[in-house]
């Protein structure tokens, strides 16, 4: 039997499960908030075109708008100046295969109950490791903080000084890209840097290496919990847009039954 | 003397409410000078420009001299009361169903007999003051009140069919992150509001007056104009007990088209200030159409409150008084679409705002409490067009002498060398 | 000013009125022909010897006169189209004389009629005039009730009048209704019930008030050798004045425009009140009626009430004033209103009144009012009539 249809028959039988790691595309879900006078990431917004009534009688249908960074999305290196000049910078222009890949996920819950703007260090990974072993290279690597599970205010938690919430500090980010040729980096906030990342040098991080780098980032992603610190296939193709720098998708995980 | 005014009891469900009827709308061309004033809360007759003799009812030529030069004036309003009725029976629906109806013959004291509504404070033959007001039918009328004012004159049934009080009426307030809502808010409930409800946009995004406006009362329900759903939502929940709505939701920021290097603003000011109408139109404004006769909290005013760049473009504001235009447009296309039921729609005119996106105009600017001050007076008054501050009556009285004038003051080059 | 030339050799002959309708399903040009058609028979004239035509209706939309010739098949060198409600009689009277004395027509045909629908006086109302659409209808939309009501109201006050004065008028009306079987109203009318009816508009209700009904006038003008050669009953115009918008300075209406023109009309007349034996006025509301008593010269400004208070206004009282119940109980049929009078003198001197003729009625004066165009009655109009040849 070919591993296709070895894996046809275990998603058929269940052994291998699918889980969506993606927030449903709503009008109020929080996007990124930068100081008024910049441009703003366009909310998720729904317009009926026609409702089986006189504007259509048999069809239903809407027209979208938003952002390519709005919902759960995926970041192409051209999103950030560090990879402007890369070739194959943009959605549009990845190669197919970048899409799926092994994944691993970090869990970081604990350390986020206790501090709102966790930085996840290169020892915190190291001590990963050592549990779970190296992380693969060309792997995807999930930073699960169970943020995806906060709503409405605190999700973003805007206070005064800016947005509160964890994310990677710098010397891990280039662990992770140097050391360990990892495809990209996703979290489950609405940015792969902290909240606090505006303060950092350089400022997002994450953003910056792993663009400058070629790799990929994933925000706003849900059910990490219902992941498996390693083993899960991730399959998160964005919208073929031209010269696109991310794009809302549907990521999905495929899960071996335990 | 007027009784006091009660908040209405719960509403029978088993009741029919009242279909909105009107009184006549059909006016000469002429007689729509009376119209234009009373919009604005002014006592104007037309005067001859040649001989100054003052004409009513409205005229295409003077009376006196046959100059057909007339123009609308404002003329001394105290009169003399001297014959009055008090109409028991009309073929008129409108009038049919509120029954008896006062009316006299006033002969100012500037010449001119007219035939007013009477206000109940109005005393038998006694001096009055006259004043213009906007009728159910949209159209300037003239009312006899009494020399000095009487407690709770605005309570008479008259004054209510006259004005949009906001007195025991239900409020919603567009925009509660608004800088202008916790002070909208206050004079609504200063003068007697019933209900004050304010939208809330994206509520996980925290601001300050929030809690400004929980101690004032206001409840605070989650509102996004520039979302259908949000906007379909709300109105499903509390669109037939919106008595007056007030628009205040509002998207600026400076630039005009070549100063700005894409439309993404701009798009946010259409979606906020013109569709963002269109969208409460839609939601709200089918019941609030077909509640305006339903008592003491009927349904009565839309307010919008615009940019006075919305009749002349203001360059450094140049993209945002372009959706001003737009929204100032929408705002005439309402009050059509509002006309059969008496829906007011009044648009409250600002010049710049004291506030963080007209920080490098010079002042004079208006503040949030003049907004809410000249709000609440203009739906007591029931007008269509108030000018708030003095830039805002500066570019009315300049684009009513010319509008291409205005048009050249408002875009000056830099002189060069 | 200079008398006018004299109306002499000028006659009105074959008055006509139709029984008036409370409600028709009929139009105008059905009235209007059936009064021509009673003007006709009655004079023994054809239609085709007609060939001056006077035409006064506010229902006939979209025609006017013009439609009207065609419609009934006449063919006139003369044509008229009298839009002055209450005062078109007395109008229509002095034009047509004119024409017959300068031989521009033989014989004048003036005619009077409309109708009554269902929502006919709504509908009258909403396009009567601008000044009414612009500054009286949205105050109220009482109508003429609204505004005779102001006046009425201004009147009482000015002269002491008081309701039952008022309603001693519309009662004696009443009583002469009752012998005209042309008229509407056909039960008596008691001063209580006057006193008690149902309010319409403050002072006036239900009884000050004429009841819009359909119907139609018609009367003829021609030379005397004309009626003498047919040996047609006959009545002599000795005088007709008519006046448009009059006192404008009076910021309410206690006069009318007879004021400015009476003293021609008696001077022409060779005449005074004391010699008048039938008096009709024109009576949409009893106040006016008051006005008409005293603007006509019977009585002295303000006085009106007390000389209803003096005199018996009935058929065979001493002062016989609208014989044949006038509006306010025959009924109102729109522009014939402004005819009933006229016909009604017109029967009264050449002895064809019948059950409402007034014994040895020799001199009658039919005075006319309409067209509330704002806040008052603009056109005025007054016609002495003499007997010429009897029936």
């Amino acid at each position: 039997m070919s591993i296709l249809t070895q894996l046809a028959g275990a998603l058929s039988s269940g052994s291998v499960q699918v889980i969506d790691l993606t927030h449903t595309l709503d009008p109020d879900f929080p996007v990124i908030i930068l100081p008024p006078e910049f441009g703003q990431c366009a909310r998720f917004r729904m317009e009926e075109i026609s409702a089986y009534d006189h504007r259509g009688p048999a069809w239903k249908w809407h027209n979208i708008s938003m952002s390519e960074h709005t919902g759960t999305h995926f970041d192409a290196p051209s999103h950030w100046i560090s990879g402007r000049d890369l070739p194959s910078n943009s959605v549009d222009a990845i190669k197919p295969a970048d899409f799926i890949g092994p994944v691993v996920v970090l869990d970081c819950v604990e350390a986020t109950e206790n501090d709102e703007d966790f930085e996840l260090s290169r020892a915190d990974i190291e001590e990963w490791e050592k549990a779970h072993g190296k992380i693969p290279e060309h792997s995807w690597v999930l930073m699960r903080t169970d943020w995806s599970k906060r709503s409405g205010a605190e999700y973003l938690n805007m206070r005064e000084d800016g947005p509160h919430s964890p994310g990677p500090s710098a010397e891990a980010i280039r662990f992770l890209i140097d050391e360990r040729g990892i495809r990209g980096f996703g979290t489950e906030t609405v940015g792969t840097d902290g909240g606090q990342a505006a303060h950092a040098t350089p400022p997002y991080p994450a953003h910056y290496f792993l663009h400058g780098a070629g790799r990929y980032g994933l925000q706003c992603l849900a059910n990490l919990d219902k992941l498996p610190a390693t083993g899960a296939v991730l399959f998160a193709a964005p919208l073929k847009i031209k010269d696109g720098t991310g794009s809302p998708l549907r990521v999905l995980a495929m899960v071996e039954s335990a | 003397m007027t009784e006091a005014l009660f908040p209405p009891p719960k509403k029978n469900p088993q009741k029919r409410s009242i279909k909105p009827t009107r009184p006549p709308e059909v006016r000469s061309r002429a007689s729509l000078g009376l119209t234009a004033a009373a919009a604005e809360g002014r006592f104007a007759l037309q005067q001859c420009t040649h001989c100054s003799a003052w004409q009513y009812p409205p005229r295409d030529a003077c009376v006196n001299c046959l100059s057909t030069d007339l123009e609308w004036n404002e003329i001394a309003a105290e009169g003399t009361l001297i014959a009055e009725t008090t109409v028991q029976t009309s073929p008129r629906l409108y009038y049919r169903e509120r029954m008896p109806w006062r009316m006299g013959t006033v002969q100012l004291d500037a010449g001119p007999v007219i035939l007013a509504h009477l206000h109940e404070d109005v005393a038998e033959k006694s001096r009055v003051r006259m004043i213009a007001r906007l009728d159910r039918a949209g159209q300037g009328v003239l009312v006899a009140m009494p020399v000095e004012d009487t407690p709770l004159m605005e309570d008479a049934s008259l004054m209510r069919e006259l004005t949009a009080d906001p007195k025991h009426r239900r409020i919603l307030i567009t925009d509660a992150r608004a800088s202008n809502a916790p002070a909208i808010a206050k004079s609504l409930f200063d003068a007697g509001a019933a209900t004050v409800f304010a939208g809330e946009a994206e509520a996980w995004r925290p601001y300050p007056a929030r809690s400004e406006l929980e101690n004032l009362g206001v409840d605070i329900m989650p509102l996004d104009v520039t979302d259908t759903l949000s906007v379909q939502t709300l109105a499903g929940e509390i669109g037939g007990k919106t008595d007056i709505l007030v628009n205040n939701a509002q998207f600026v920021r400076p630039g005009g088209a070549m100063s700005r290097n894409d439309t993404g603003f701009a798009r946010d000011e259409i979606e906020v200030n013109y569709l963002g109408m269109m969208r409460l139109a839609q939601a709200f404004g089918p019941a609030m159409n077909s509640r305006t006769s339903d008592g003491i909290n009927s349904a009565a005013a839309w307010v919008n409150i615009l940019y006075v760049g919305a009749l002349a473009n203001t360059a450094g504001f140049g993209a945002f008084a372009a959706s001003q235009a737009a929204a100032y447009s929408l705002s005439q296309c309402l009050r059509a679409e509002f006309r059969d039921s008496g829906l007011r729609v009044m648009n409250l005119f600002t010049g710049p705002t004291e506030d963080d996106w007209f920080q490098l105009l010079p002042p004079p600017k208006v503040l949030p409490q003049a907004i809410a001050r000249e709000l609440v007076k203009g739906l007591q008054a029931g007008l269509e067009d108030v000018w708030c501050g003095d830039i805002a009556k500066d570019v009315r009285e300049r684009f009513r002498r010319d509008p291409k004038v205005l048009e050249r003051e408002l875009t000056f080059g830099s002189e060069g060398p | 000013m200079a008398l006018p030339a004299s109306y002499e050799g000028v006659v009105l002959a074959a008055p006509f009125s139709t029984t008036y309708q409370r409600y028709s399903i009929d139009t105008a040009h059905f009235w209007i022909a059936k009064a021509l058609k009673g003007s006709l028979d009655a004079a023994g004239i054809r239609k085709d010897e007609l060939d001056g035509f006077s035409v006064s209706s506010f229902t006939l939309f979209p025609d006017t006169a013009v439609g009207l010739t065609q419609h009934l098949g006449l063919s006139p060198a003369w044509l008229d189209h009298i839009p002055m409600g209450g005062a078109s009689a007395g109008v229509a009277v002095r034009r047509a004389a004119r024409a017959v004395q300068a031989g521009d027509a033989n014989i004048i045909a003036c005619v009077a009629g409309d109708t009554n629908h269902i929502d006919s006086f709504r509908q009258l109302l909403s396009s009567f005039s601008r000044f009414a659409m612009d500054a009286s209808y949205p105050y109220g939309y009482g109508g003429p009730n609204a505004n005779f009501a102001l006046l009425t109201d201004r009147y009482m006050t000015e002269y002491g009048a008081i309701r039952e004065d008022f309603g001693k008028i519309c009662v004696s009306q009443r009583d002469n209704a009752l012998k005209n079987p042309n008229a509407v109203m056909k039960k008596p009318l008691t001063l209580d019930q006057y006193l008690n009816a149902r309010p319409i508009a403050d002072p006036i209700a239900l009884f000050d008030c004429v009841m819009p009904c359909a119907g139609s006038e018609c009367f003829f003008v021609m030379r005397e050798e004309e009626a003498e050669r047919r040996g047609i009953p006959y009545a002599r115009l000795s005088a007709a004045i008519e006046r448009h918008n009059a006192h404008r300075e009076d910021p309410i209406q206690l006069r009318g425009g007879w004021t400015v023109d009476i003293e021609r009309l008696w001077e022409m007349a060779r005449c005074s009140p004391q010699d008048i034996d039938v008096l009709q006025t024109y009576d949409d509301y009893p106040v006016i009626v008051m006005m008409q008593f005293e603007d006509l010269g019977f009585c002295e400004k303000g006085t009106a009430p007390e000389f209803v208070r003096n005199h018996d206004l009935t058929i065979t009282g001493d002062f016989p004033h609208n014989t044949s119940g006038g509006q306010l109980s025959a009924g109102q049929a729109g522009a014939a209103g402004g005819f009933i009078g006229l016909v009604e003198a017109l029967r009264q001197v050449t002895g064809q009144a019948g059950g409402t003729q007034v014994k040895a009625a020799r001199k009658a004066l039919v005075s006319g009012f309409g067209m509330i165009n704002y806040d008052r009655g603009l056109c005025s109009s007054a016609v002495i009539l003499e007997s010429g040849v009897q029936a």
